[in-house]
């Protein structure tokens, strides 16, 4: 019932590719792989509300932290998943939500730290119920 | 909206200075996407609740942005750290001039 409904992906804002929209967020800046950590099972049964978490080893003290979290998805009808900041009274770079998935497909955790550093982590994600099929 | 919209909010019963522990917010919404057709073919209208923020007295805890993505009944969880007493301040915003705010009072031991 809930529904992305099956239409072409990019027919509402996903013109950009999910490579795109990181090149986008980086700015022209590297892009690691590490540090940030997007956990959600591989292996997803029902993609109306998969639980996910992003987290970074980070002290988040007032020099060394976290500014900011992305998550990005490749075959949603749009690209955003959550976009998130942290300010000063944050005691962890970790953030958890439930998501949409509309089909199998890989997701990108993204995070800039102060020293202007940003790495990532990309996940593989197989749904075997889509949200959603049919409305 | 017509009815009154409902949060969860958990808090650990004690908070130690300056140790990080997590908040669990659900707000109840249903985060219609816009792309939905309802049970006679027509499109349910956008309804989203676009962004969260949590502050600690004056200070930001962390803001999210939330797109279309984030499941019905918008769940978040983070962590915050606090060394005295204080006031957190829940607040979503959405489409059609959605608000809805929260307030909570910590008191670290």
């Amino acid at each position: 019932m809930l529904c992305l409904q099956t239409r072409p992906a990019g027919a509402v804002s996903g013109a950009l590719s999910l490579q795109q929209m990181v090149d986008r967020w980086a700015g022209g800046q590297p892009v690691r792989e590490g540090k940030v950590r997007l956990q959600i099972a591989e292996l997803v049964e029902n993609g109306n509300a998969v639980p996910i978490t992003v987290r970074v080893d980070s002290p988040m003290s007032a020099t060394d932290r976290v500014q900011e979290i992305i998550v990005f998805n490749e075959h949603n009808p749009q690209r955003d998943v959550l976009r998130a900041s942290f300010g000063l009274s944050s005691g962890r770079a970790e953030i958890s939500t439930r998501i949409r998935l509309a089909t199998s497909q890989q997701l990108v955790a993204l995070a800039r730290l102060a020293d202007g550093s940003q790495w990532s982590h990309r996940v593989e994600v197989i749904v075997t119920l889509a949200a959603c099929i049919e409305g | 909206m017509a009815e009154r919209t409902r949060s969860l909010i958990h808090l650990p019963e004690t908070v130690l200075k300056g140790q990080p522990f997590e908040v669990r917010v659900t707000l109840g919404h249903p985060m219609e996407n816009g792309l939905r057709p309802d049970g006679f073919g027509n499109v349910v209208p956008r309804s989203l609740v676009t962004r969260f923020e949590c502050k600690l007295g004056e200070a930001l805890v962390c803001s999210v942005d939330l797109h279309p993505a984030i499941a019905a009944n918008p769940y978040l969880s983070f962590w915050v750290r606090a060394d005295m007493p204080a006031t957190l301040a829940f607040e979503w915003l959405g489409d059609n001039s959605f608000a809805h705010r929260e307030t909570r009072s910590i008191r670290p031991t």
